[in-house]
Formats: C-alpha cells, sequence, structure tokens
C-alpha cells in the first residue's frame, strides 16, 4: 500500500502529525492513520481551552466500523478546533494533512525533536506493516 | 493461540481487488475492498448493484419422507403451505424461547429441503439439528464444503443475473428459489438476500467459485457492479434492521424480545420452544428491541449501555451513522416501559451519557416492502 507521507510534518508512534505555523502546533492523523480508520463519519471535537499532555488522548475519530482515540503530539492548550470536520468528518480520509484537527498552543515546541521526519516514519510505518500480517 | 482461519475460494481474488482481509466467524474474508470502501459499496447498492462472497453461510440438506414433519418440529414457522420452490425466513428457538440461529428454508422438492445457517452457528446448528432428528425418517446432510454461496443485490441484479442465466428471472417471485444455471453451471437460486435490495443468493459448485465470482463481475461492468465487503453487509441489513445473530439475536433471546413474532405459527402442533413461547407471548416479553435516534452527538454502538435517570436499563446491539440516510441511529434492548416511540434514553458512549429519542424501525424501507 502506497501511503502519503509529508515532509512538512512531524509524527508520532500513534500515527499523529502535527506541525508549527505561526508558533501554534496544527495536528491531525497521518494518511496511514486515515486509511487503517476506513471511511470516517464522526469527529468528537474537543473544548477549545482544554489542556493536553503529548501522548495523551484528546478526541475520538470514529469511522464506519470502529473508534479510534487520537493522540496529542504535544503538549499545551487546545486555541482552535476545525470546525469544518463537523459537517465534513470524510475530509480526514481525502486530505489528511489538510484536514487539521486541533491547533495547541504548545507549552515546550522541543517536544518536536523527539518526533519522526517523514523517512524515519515512513520507516516506522513499513516496519509496523510488516510485523502486522 | 488462535484458530486456525479458514479461507474461501475467493482469496486470492479479495486481495487482488484490494480487499483487507478481516477475521470473521471463524473465516478470513474482505471487510471492504480498499478500492471503494464501504460507503461507496454500500451507496452502490442502494443504487446499482454489489456482489458479496458469503461462502461462510452453512448449507444443511433434509431429505426423506419425515422431512417436513421434523422441520415442523426444529423451527418456528408453519413451512407445510410451501410449495417446491418455496423460501421462506425462519427462526429455530431452543426449549426455553432463546434462538439457535435464525434461518433461510427453501424446499427443493416434495421431500428435499435446504436451510441456510449463519457462519459462526453452522456447527452448532448442525449438532443441534442433528440431535432432534431421532425417530424421523430422513438424512439430515451438511453440504456447505461443496457449495458454494455469493450474493448479487441491489436494483441492477436481476439484469445482470439475467445475462448469465437462462431462466425467466422476472416470472421469479421473491422468496422463491429456483433450480438452474448459471454461466452454463448448475446453480440454485434464491430470490432473497440481505440487504433490503431485491437480489438473489446464489448456489453452485466451489470449485466454480472464482469462474462464476468472475463472469459476474464482467457481466455487472455495465451496471456498475462492484464487489462489496462485510462492512457494507452489515450497514445495509442495518438499515432495513434485519437482525444479525450475536446482535440483535441470541440464545438468551427470544422472537418475540427481537421483534420477530411475526415468524412464530402457534397453529401448526408442537414443536421445540412453543410453550415457552407460547407463555412470553402471553404475558409478553421482559426486553424489547427498539429503534433509537442520537439527540446528542455521538455515533453509537454495539453493546454500549443504554441508560434512564443514570441506570443502565439495556444496551445498544447494533448501531452507526446510516449511510443511506446521514442519520446516526441504532438498535437497542430495552425494557417494554421505555420502548415507546419518543421515550427519552441515554446511550453511554465511552461513559458518557447520550441523549437519544426511541424512533420507528426500520431506518429504510426495503425495496421489496415499498407499497
Amino acid at each position: 500500500m502506497a501511503y502519503k507521507f509529508d515532509p512538512n510534518v512531524r509524527y508520532a508512534k500513534t500515527h499523529d502529525w502535527v506541525r508549527v505555523e505561526d508558533g501554534l502546533a496544527v495536528c491531525g492523523i497521518s494518511d496511514f492513520a486515515q486509511h487503517a480508520l476506513s471511511d470516517v463519519v464522526y469527529v468528537e471535537l474537543p473544548e477549545v481551552g482544554a489542556g493536553v499532555s503529548q501522548g495523551e488522548v484528546y478526541t475520538t475519530v470514529e469511522s464506519v466500523k470502529a473508534a479510534e482515540e487520537v493522540f496529542a503530539p504535544v503538549s499545551g492548550e487546545i486555541v482552535a478546533v476545525n470546525e469544518a470536520l463537523e459537517d465534513e468528518p470524510e475530509m480526514l480520509n481525502g486530505d489528511p494533512y489538510g484536514a487539521w484537527i486541533v491547533k495547541i498552543q504548545p507549552s515546550d515546541l522541543s517536544q518536536l525533536d523527539a518526533l519522526m521526519d517523514a523517512a524515519a516514519y515512513e520507516a516506522f510505518v513499513a516496519a509496523e506493516e510488516a510485523g502486522g500480517h | 493461540m488462535a484458530e486456525e482461519l479458514k479461507r474461501t475460494a475467493l482469496y486470492d481474488e479479495h486481495v487482488r481487488l484490494s480487499g483487507r482481509m478481516v477475521p470473521f466467524a471463524g473465516w478470513e474474508l474482505p471487510v471492504q475492498y480498499d478500492n471503494t470502501g464501504p460507503s461507496v459499496e454500500h451507496q452502490t447498492v442502494r443504487s446499482a448493484a454489489g456482489l458479496f462472497d458469503i461462502d461462510h453461510m452453512g448449507q444443511v440438506e433434509v431429505r426423506g419422507p419425515d422431512a417436513l414433519a421434523f422441520l415442523q418440529r426444529i423451527q418456528v414457522s408453519d413451512v407445510s403451505d410451501m410449495a417446491v420452490l418455496d423460501a421462506r425466513y425462519s427462526l429455530m428457538c431452543y426449549a426455553d424461547g432463546g434462538i439457535v440461529d435464525d434461518i433461510f428454508i427453501y424446499r427443493l422438492g416434495e421431500q428435499r429441503w435446504w436451510v441456510v445457517v449463519n457462519a459462526s452457528n453452522r456447527a452448532k446448528d448442525v449438532a443441534w439439528m442433528q440431535a432432534q432428528a431421532h425417530g424421523f425418517d430422513l438424512e439430515l446432510e451438511d453440504l456447505s464444503d461443496g457449495v458454494y454461496m455469493l450474493a448479487l443485490q441491489g436494483p441492477k441484479a436481476q439484469a445482470i443475473l439475467q445475462k448469465l442465466t437462462p431462466a425467466d428471472l422476472a416470472a421469479m417471485p421473491f422468496h422463491t428459489g429456483l433450480e438452474t444455471t448459471v454461466a452454463g453451471v448448475p446453480a440454485v437460486l434464491g430470490a432473497t438476500g440481505y440487504t433490503g435490495e431485491y437480489g438473489y443468493e446464489l448456489f453452485f459448485p466451489t470449485e466454480q467459485a472464482v469462474s462464476i465470482w468472475n463472469t459476474l463481475l464482467e457481466a455487472g461492468k455495465e451496471e456498475g457492479l462492484l464487489p462489496c465487503g462485510l462492512a457494507a453487509r452489515d450497514s445495509l441489513r442495518f438499515e432495513p434492521c434485519l437482525p444479525l445473530y450475536g446482535h440483535e439475536i441470541d440464545q438468551v433471546t427470544d422472537p418475540f424480545c427481537a421483534r420477530l413474532g411475526w415468524a412464530v405459527s402457534f397453529n401448526k402442533g408442537d414443536f421445540v420452544g412453543r410453550d415457552a413461547l407460547l407463555k412470553i407471548k402471553l404475558e409478553g416479553p421482559v426486553k424489547l428491541l427498539v429503534g433509537f435516534e442520537m439527540v446528542d452527538k455521538g455515533v453509537p454502538r454495539p453493546d454500549q449501555p443504554v441508560a434512564v435517570d443514570g441506570v443502565v436499563v439495556g444496551r445498544v446491539t447494533t448501531g452507526m451513522k446510516s449511510p443511506t440516510t446521514g442519520r446516526f441511529v441504532g438498535l437497542a434492548f430495552v425494557p417494554p416501559s421505555h420502548a415507546k416511540l419518543g421515550s427519552a434514553i441515554d446511550i453511554l458512549i465511552r461513559d458518557q451519557p447520550k441523549k437519544a429519542t426511541v424512533v420507528k424501525r426500520p431506518f429504510y424501507v426495503a425495496a421489496y416492502r415499498r407499497k
């Protein structure tokens, strides 16, 4: 399976991505993650103002078949949620790197250093796929 | 250690067509085809046609002088009025009224019948039928390994299948069977299905599976026929509220709870479960299957608790965003006191109470039930 890997984001092992825009951590799920989920039907958007810690569940994405937790790639405070996902949750399938879920005011941007770049994440996915079947 | 999964004869075809293979009832089957996905597959069956590998279903032949008397005994419907080639939905029940399985019965001859059973229940059903067969002059044969089963479903199913069979499909009433050929291969056709659309279930020798599968897909190209996976099969059966064993029905659920009391005939003499079922009918069921729609946002899922005033009173059997209607709906068992249309209930989604309302079933009126 050929997945898309965005060179402009950093990836967590939980298949979440993050990129920094205007000092904010913009977060979403990877192409691999949306593919594994299958057709997304609902995104439970979190509250603006909520605090999150790196690696903590901040929302749930529901596909046709299952509910999957989404993990924060960095710690901080949620300052924006992508309300367009309320009406068009399938954007997560069609444009996984454009369809962000939340923007986080990061408390420690150095947390990004421990995340993977696209090449490392591609290798991580390949290893996971090889082990998973 | 995990049980070894069985593969159908079409395994390689599914993989070639981008099928995402998952375990289901002991089999490895496509949950979806990645080239299309469950939503597209669902919509295609509603508007055109879909082809499903359902070889995991079992077929049991009952033949002999006592075949009719035996069938009257082991399932709840009065099948004495079935003519040769009639087909009918029914249930097998335990003595206490709990459901062994839901079945589809074909009368293929005066003394020859087929009972189609669920994959997950095949071994249990065959053993249970054999246990009831003592004293009846008949033979019981599990044909499942030698008989392949496909479902062709949707408004274009007839046009597609007609290209491959000499039988006059337009003259074939719904819920009947036919012994004919498909692409030159001897086959039994059933005008039935599990999607709420018109369509067919096809039975033929397992060796012909790859050939018939590919011939059907080719024949249906211009009508937009797609191979469809288990996810679409589940959402398609859910919308018209067709029950799934292990969800809406099981051994601790009786037909009246599950709103399948119409299948039970008390006027045909004794049958296994009759006394218990009559008592339930007279006293009223202790729980009832209801349809509900979410008021709060959220996707209901099987086994989520149903609560009223903070007290758990029931559970969800199936729930999803209905692909045809876009509604967030489900089926759940609740006490009769909360089964009235408009009743307010909470669905505990990840332990959070979300408001829902009891609404009318089905969520989609099956093509063959429209006036």
